[in-house]
Formats: structure tokens, C-alpha cells, sequence
């Protein structure tokens, strides 16, 4: 079998998707956040497709950055996670209001 | 570009200018100063008197006119101008000598009131306005100084506002020349539309020889009828009209039927006010105006003249009817204003405006003569009104009496007194146009008109007093007398001074009356018609016979137990009154109750509620939108996305 471009981009939409479905149904903020990082790879799994099969780096040049800022993120969004943890006892949405009227 | 005057035009601009100039003066510095404002007031008309003497005697014939630009509007180009012709010059010495009278006679008759300056200051303000009328140009400045003699008629009708009778009276006064007056502006815009000016000497010239002067509104008229050719109006329909709605102003004004309700209310006025404004020139305005516009009324095809003099004739007969069972001294006298205007409308109905200008006249000078009169025995009398009240006044006050008798005699028409001629003259028009039920009811309503002025004269004036009041007259002061003394003058002499040769010069055309000196004057309505002299000398007869059967020492009124229900409708003024009132009542009510239902199921119910309703609907939806869960906004965003991706993807794939 001949693994061609749209077989990668079904696996990045699959992958974007599943996802997509963590960050809607899932209810707690850490399991929400890795969901997040699935639907990044998801984009970044279709970039170095794109690149791969157009026979052009931009895309790969791209993913590269993409991981950057993804880790730093990473590094600030579990810091944040963390703090509310200790602050609230909790990693819940449903228990994270105090926004809300 | 700045107009020369002439002299004339100076004079004239001054005549008009001096009233309002005093009632300025009076308003914004001399309110606390009575005797001075009444010196002020009095003063101004004196010398725009003076001035119009000047301007009758020493100033041509030929009209003359001064224009100032006033106002332009697109193609309508209003000017303040000021007209100068026989017609008005005459009207002027009529508005300023009789007005200044009055101006004397009101120093005595109100001396003492609380109001005195503002009372003057209203008299300038009306003698200005009336001056306004009488000198305007065109039609635009005549309906303008129009409006001002209806204001400054309000403000003297109800003089004594703390009155309640006299505050409605003031209030019906001018509403019902409102009917009148919106009648007026119609007609004048049409005229407008139609001829494109508003100037009477241009619109004189634009109808001269004109087969349908409106001839180009009919296709206009028709689209906005309806646009087809199945509504075709016919220029001499629209001349008829507009002819009528002219004449709107003047029922208006002149109290003709059916707006004539509002005069006798307005009796509520100081008596001298009843005299210069209801009786001797406001209510003469409007046979002033349709004698100005006659050319208008009298295009070929146009069927106005024949309304208006069946109007006239109809007021008339009315007026005299109601004015046999009216018990108070004023009302009988406004009545009779109201029968004499009817007059005269019906002579310019008869196309005789020479005639009607020339009953003005005279009337101008009795009946304002009558009214003084009344208000002197008024005063003697302390202000009781009642004539059943009054009598044996004519020992007690001969001077008031004698002219009072001689203001009657010239009311009824008893040669060689001024109202014969005047009225002589319009009987003989009536009979020239082959008229003869005009004619019949002209010399009927001449025998009323004696009839029932002698009853007055012969209760309140002869045989014994009734009232307490009336045993302790005794003569007003000179003040009061000498302008009763004067304006008895021109009752006796004015009929035979050649008033109606100097009108004719102003009407040219068909049967001209001449000046042939005094003496020929006074015999010629006998030597020119015979039959309407003989007709109406028969009449003032007739009248004052029956009279004198009925009232002669008679302690109450017999004639109520002669003719029964007639009397009764006539002292109730055939109710008129209270058949406006219903009408109003009930017109007013069903409006009353559209407006409310529109104000509560519309207004209040569909708009304010309904986008109220709406808003509110929308808002509590949206709100069940914004749960605050960052979850659903997610789904909501991912569902949105799809959407428009499935939508995108879609719309490519059809192509």
C-alpha cells in the first residue's frame, strides 16, 4: 500500500478531532490542556505533510517553531495549573466560577 | 436697491407706522403711566387722521403704490408693499377718524380701570393692523395684518378676562376665524398657483381678457384626484371655488352664515371696542377685502358672486330675525351689525362692491355712533344692559339722545340721514340685476331693521324709567359727548357728500355715480330709482308703525304672545349655538375617541410595548446563550467553524 498525502492528513484530522473532543468534553484542566497539545501536533503532523509532500521546507521550518513556543507554553500552562491547584484544591472547570456572575 | 418715496408713500408708510410705534412705547415704557399711554395712543391715530386727510384731499386718483422686497421663496416673492387708491384711501379715513373717536370716547368711558395701558395699547396695536389690511398689496400681506386684527380682536374681547363670560367669548372669537381664515389661505394659494402673484394690480392684469384664468390648474387638480381623464374639472368650477374660499376669510370676519355665532359673544368687550372693532371697521374688513378682490370674484363663468350674495342676503334675514327678541342694548345693536354686513356682502354678491363700500362708509360712522351711544347709557346706567331695565333716558340725557335718535334714523334708512343712500344704493343694485327676491328681502329686512331699532329706542329711551338705575341717569361726561356730537356729522351729511362717486372710481365700469354737488346729491336716489327709494322709505314706515302699536309705553315685551314660537327661536338666536355646540360635541368626541384608541392600541400598545416586548424577547433567548462554561463557547466555536467549513467545502464542489 502506497501511504500518500491524504492518508497523513486523515490521521492529523483524526488526531485534531480527538482533541478537539477532550477539550469540549473533558472536565478536568490538565486532561483539557494535553488535548490542547494533541490538537497542536495534529496541526503540526499536517504542516510537515504539506512540506513533505510539496517538496518545500516551509512547512518543517514552521513545525520547528511551532514546538518552541508549544514547549514554552507547556512551561507556563502547567505552572498556571499547578498554582490553581494549590490555591483552589482542585484541577476542576466546574469548580473554577468565580468569574461567573 | 433702496425705493424712493413720495411723499404720498412717506405719509402713507407713517400713517401705518405711528399706531404701532404708540402701542411699542405704551407696552415697554409707560404701563405704570395710564393717562399718559391714552395720550400716546390717542396722539398717534390723531395725527395718522391728520395725514389721511391730507392723502384724500390732496392726492390723485391714480393708484399709486411703494414696494419693499420682503421675502422670496422660490417663485414666490412676498413683498411688504403698500397700495394707495380711492378704495383705500377711504377705508383709511374711515379706520382713523372713526378710530380716533372712539380713541377719545374710551379715555372717558374706561377712565379708571386697573388696565388702562394695556387697554390703549391693544387699540394701537388693532388700529395698526387694521391700517395693515386696508393699505396691503398683495394678499399675503393682507392675510399677515389680518391675523393681527383677529389678535388684537382677542385681546380686546377679552379685556376683562377675569370675566369668564368675556375669556370664551375672546376664545370663540378667534377660533371661529380660524374656520374662516383657513378657508382664506387656501384660496389665496391656489390664486397663487394659478396666477403666479399675489399682487392685486399684477393679478388685476393677469385676469384681464383671460377667457379660464385657471385654466392651467385643472390638469394638476385632476392628477391629484385621480390622475385620469374621468375627473376633469372645469375652470369656471375652480374659479367658483377659488372666488369662495376668499370669501371663507370674509364670512370669517364679517361674520356672515354660518361663522356669524362669534360676534354677539364678542359684545363682552368694553363697549367702545364693540363700537370701532365689531360694528365700525374689523368686521368691515372683510367687505373691504372682497371689494379689493372683486376682480377675482367676478371672472366671467364664476358662480361665487351669486352664493355670496344669497349668503349676504341669508345673514341678513337672520341677523334682523334674532335681533327682534335680544333684551340687552349691545346684542340688539350686534345683531344689527350682523344684518348690515349681510348687506353688504349682498351688494358685492349684486356686483355692486361702489354700493357696498359706500354702506361701509356710512355704517361705519352710525353704527360706531349707536355703540357710543349704547355705552353712554350703559355708563349712565351703571352698567346695566338690559333695555326692559332702562327707559325714560330721554329727559334724563339729551345730548346721548339725540344722537342715538339720529344714529337710528340713519340705521333705518329715513332720508335724509346717510344709511338712506347707502342703502337705497344697494336696493337699486338688486333691482338693476333683475334680482327681485333679493330686492323683496333687502326692503323686508329694512322694515325689520326699523322695527326692531325702534323698539329699542322707544323702550329704553321714551316713557318711564323701569329700574332704579335708569330714574338716577344723568348725561356722561364731555369727554364721552363731544365724539357722539361729532361722528353725528358725518350721520346726517355723509350720504349726499359724494362717497359713492369717489368709490366708483375705484370700480370702473357699468352704472357710475356722479358727483354733482351737494344739493343734487341729496335728491338724486329719487330722480335715478324711483321704485327702490319709494320701497324703501315704505318699509322704514311699515317698521315703525308696528313698533309703535307694540312698545309704545309698554311695560313688558307683547310680541311673544303674538307670534309665540318664532319669538321664542329668535330670542334663542335660533339655536345656533347650541347646534355648533352638539356638533363640536360630537365631532370632537368620536375624534376624541380615535385618537385615544390609536394612542393606546398603536402608539402605546404596538410601538412602545411591542419594541419593548421584542427587545426583552430577544435578550432573555440570548441570555440562555451565555452559559459562562469556556467548554461550551468551545463547542460552540467548533461547531461554527464546521459549519462554514462544510458550507465552503460544499459550494466548491458544486461548481
Amino acid at each position: 500500500m502506497n501511504v500518500g498525502l491524504e492518508h497523513y492528513l486523515t490521521v492529523s484530522a483524526m488526531l485534531f478531532c480527538l482533541g478537539l473532543l477532550g477539550v469540549i468534553l473533558r472536565r478536568n484542566v490538565l486532561v483539557i490542556y494535553m488535548s490542547l497539545e494533541l490538537m497542536l501536533n495534529a496541526a503540526n503532523l499536517a504542516l510537515v505533510a504539506f512540506s513533505r509532500f510539496n517538496e518545500n521546507l516551509t512547512g518543517q521550518m514552521m513545525v520547528f517553531f511551532v514546538i518552541t513556543v508549544a514547549a514554552a507554553e507547556v512551561a507556563v500552562g502547567l505552572a498556571l495549573i499547578v498554582a490553581l491547584y494549590r490555591k483552589r484544591q482542585s484541577a476542576h472547570v466546574e469548580d473554577l466560577t468565580s468569574l461567573k456572575l | 436697491m433702496e425705493p424712493t418715496l413720495s411723499p404720498a408713500g412717506i405719509a402713507a408708510l407713517t400713517i401705518l407706522l405711528l399706531p404701532l410705534a404708540a402701542a411699542a412705547v405704551i407696552a415697554f415704557c409707560t404701563q405704570r403711566d395710564g393717562e399718559r399711554s391714552a395720550n400716546l395712543s390717542i396722539g398717534a391715530i390723531a395725527l395718522s387722521f391728520i395725514l389721511s386727510l391730507g392723502l384724500f384731499f390732496f392726492t390723485g386718483d391714480k393708484a399709486q403704490e411703494i414696494t419693499f422686497n420682503w421675502l422670496s421663496v422660490g417663485d414666490l416673492k412676498v413683498s411688504f408693499g403698500l397700495l394707495l387708491d380711492p378704495l383705500s384711501k377711504l377705508m383709511l379715513l374711515v379706520v382713523t377718524g372713526v378710530g380716533l373717536m372712539i380713541h377719545i370716547y374710551s379715555r372717558g368711558y374706561l377712565h379708571g380701570d386697573r388696565s388702562f395701558s394695556r387697554y390703549f395699547a391693544s387699540l394701537s396695536l388693532f388700529t395698526f393692523s387694521m391700517l395693515g389690511i386696508v393699505l396691503a398689496n398683495n394678499l399675503f400681506m393682507m392675510f399677515v395684518f389680518w391675523e393681527l386684527v383677529g389678535v388684537s380682536s382677542y385681546l380686546l374681547i377679552g379685556f376683562w378676562f377675569e370675566k369668564n363670560s368675556a375669556a370664551d367669548a375672546a376664545k370663540k372669537a378667534f377660533l371661529t376665524n380660524r374656520v374662516g381664515d383657513f378657508g382664506f389661505i387656501l384660496g389665496i394659494i391656489l390664486t397663487w398657483v394659478a396666477l403666479g402673484s399675489v399682487n392685486f394690480a399684477e393679478l388685476a392684469s393677469a385676469l384681464d381678457g383671460k377667457a379660464f384664468p385657471f385654466a392651467s390648474l385643472t390638469e394638476p387638480l385632476g392628477k391629484i384626484a385621480g390622475g385620469t381623464h374621468w375627473w376633469v374639472v372645469h375652470p369656471n368650477v375652480l374659479a367658483t371655488l377659488v372666488g369662495l374660499l376668499l370669501f371663507m376669510g370674509a364670512m370669517g370676519k364679517s361674520a356672515q352664515f354660518p361663522l356669524h355665532v362669534w360676534l354677539p359673544d364678542a359684545m363682552e368687550g368694553p363697549t367702545p371696542v364693540s363700537a370701532l372693532i365689531h360694528a365700525a371697521t374689523m368686521v368691515a374688513a372683510g367687505v373691504f377685502m372682497l371689494c379689493r378682490i372683486f376682480f377675482i370674484l367676478d371672472i366671467p363663468g364664476s358662480h361665487a358672486l351669486e352664493i355670496i350674495a344669497w349668503i349676504g342676503g341669508f345673514t341678513a334675514l337672520l341677523a334682523a330675525l334674532m335681533a327682534l327678541q335680544q333684551n340687552d342694548i349691545k346684542r340688539i345693536l350686534a345683531y344689527s351689525t350682523l344684518s348690515q354686513l349681510g348687506y353688504m356682502v349682498m351688494a358685492v354678491g349684486l356686483h355692486a362692491p361702489g354700493p357696498a363700500m359706500f354702506h361701509l362708509t356710512t355704517h361705519a360712522a352710525f353704527k360706531a355712533l349707536l355703540f357710543l351711544g349704547a355705552g353712554s347709557v350703559i355708563y349712565a346706567c351703571h352698567h346695566e344692559q338690559n333695555i326692559w331695565k332702562m327707559g325714560g333716558l330721554r329727559e334724563a340725557m339729551p345730548t346721548t339722545w339725540r344722537t342715538f335718535q339720529w344714529g337710528t334714523l340713519a340705521l333705518c334708512g329715513v332720508w335724509p340721514f346717510a344709511g338712506f343712500f347707502s342703502k337705497d344704493a344697494i336696493l337699486a343694485a338688486a333691482l338693476e340685476h333683475q334680482n327681485i327676491p333679493l330686492f323683496v328681502l333687502g326692503v323686508f329686512i329694512a322694515g325689520l331693521t326699523t322695527f326692531y331699532m325702534s323698539r329699542l329706542v322707544l323702550v329704553a329711551f321714551c316713557g318711564n324709567a323701569r329700574s332704579e338705575e335708569a330714574s338716577h341717569a344723568h348725561e356722561s361726561p364731555n369727554v364721552m359727548i363731544w365724539p357722539l356730537k361729532i361722528l353725528a356729522v358725518p350721520t346726517l351729511l355723509a350720504g349726499a357728500w359724494g362717497i359713492d362717486a369717489y368709490i366708483g372710481k375705484a370700480f370702473p365700469g357699468g352704472h357710475q355715480p356722479h358727483n354733482e354737488g351737494f344739493w343734487q346729491n341729496l335728491f338724486s336716489p329719487f330722480n335715478h330709482n324711483i321704485l327702490a327709494a319709494a320701497f324703501g322709505l315704505l318699509a322704514v314706515v311699515a317698521g315703525y308703525q308696528l313698533a309703535r302699536t307694540l312698545y309704545v309705553n309698554a311695560a313688558s315685551d307683547p310680541l311673544p304672545d303674538k307670534i309665540g314660537v318664532l319669538a321664542k327661536l329668535a330670542r334663542d338666536r335660533f339655536y345656533f349655538d347650541e347646534l355648533y355646540e352638539w356638533f363640536i360635541s360630537v365631532t370632537q368626541e368620536t375624534l376624541a375617541k380615535v385618537a385615544d384608541w390609536f394612542d393606546r392600541w398603536v402608539i402605546a400598545g404596538l410601538l412602545v410595548r411591542g419594541t419593548h416586548g421584542t427587545t426583552e424577547l430577544f435578550g432573555r433567548a440570548l441570555r440562555l446563550v451565555q452559559t459562562g462554561s469556556l467548554q461550551t463557547y468551545a463547542f460552540l466555536f467548533a461547531a461554527g467553524v464546521v459549519l462554514v467549513l462544510a458550507w465552503q467545502l460544499l459550494q466548491t464542489h458544486a461548481h
